[in-house]
């Protein structure tokens, strides 16, 4: 499967829908998303994983540019995710110590407020 | 005992295929159904790494090869890079010296993150695992329990 992306405003948060396969083949796409909406001012942004299959350490590493790119503007990157697949890589390189990950898109904008 | 072997071109849209070769062939071997999804991901890391490795060299033709061997109860999986580069020191990987990123440090530590997350991820899914560097290229073995459906079946 390949990787599905789409971008709406919610709350005054830019949400990043992801689905499918995040791996070294598709990790670009993620990573070109990311830098296009930082480039067009969007500095608050919640990438919501809950569509996605599959995530390795390039979609991981993706997540971690995004994160330095908004917090270059002083912004916010949340995760939305409840898989517990997923959520084990990113428990096992640590980097729930790094991206707030939220349950549902509402809680990821009620905490970003 | 058998081996199924898979040589492909060091590019990111064949990694893809050598995850769902090695969990159709883990799943055969009898790896538990609880595994399959680290095995899929640990030799996803393992080739992405050896598709990285040849990133700068674009010369150089030589394959990735993954060897998934079911032999004496355990499943193997062994992914060389076939890029050559100078011996590890056996210590240091052992203790992964250096290859888990220090998220101590709010700022620089991300770079690190960004850049070299692979070996990471496999050293904390694989208990069984051995990285060797050599003239014949970087290897990663990695290996799990196979024969789960017999047990399975008892009772």
């Amino acid at each position: 499967m390949d990787l599905s992306l789409s971008t709406r405003t919610e709350g005054g948060r830019t949400i990043v829908e992801v689905g499918g396969e995040i791996d070294v083949y598709t990790a670009p796409k993620l990573r070109e998303q990311l830098v296009e909406l930082v480039n067009e001012g969007q500095f608050h942004l919640i990438v919501d994983m809950e569509a996605v299959d599959f995530l390795d350490s390039t979609g991981l590493g993706v997540l971690v540019g995004g994160l330095k790119r908004v917090r270059a503007h002083e912004g916010s990157l949340q995760l939305v995710c409840t898989q517990e697949r997923i959520l084990k890589i990113f428990r096992i390189t640590g980097l729930t110590k790094v991206f707030p990950i939220h349950p549902s898109v509402a809680t990821a904008i009620e905490a970003s407020d | 005992m058998a081996i199924v072997e898979l040589r492909f071109s060091a590019l990111p849209e064949h990694v893809r295929t050598a995850r769902l070769v090695a969990a159709a062939v883990a799943r055969r071997a009898g790896v538990a159904e609880t595994v399959l999804d680290e095995v899929r991901l640990a030799v996803g890391e393992a080739c992405s790494r050896a598709v990285g490795m040849h990133r700068s060299r674009a010369d150089d033709d030589r394959p990735v090869t993954v060897t998934l061997d079911d032999g004496n109860g355990r499943f193997c999986i062994e992914v060389n890079d076939g890029v050559p580069q100078p011996a590890l020191t056996e210590a240091g990987v052992a203790e992964g010296a250096g290859l888990v990123p220090d998220l101590s440090a709010n700022g620089s530590g991300l770079d690190l993150i960004e850049n070299e997350m692979g070996l990471a991820v496999i050293l904390g899914l694989v208990d069984d695992l051995d990285v060797r560097a050599g003239a014949e290229g970087g290897v990663i073995r990695m290996s799990w329990p196979s024969g789960a459906k017999s047990a399975e079946t008892v009772g």
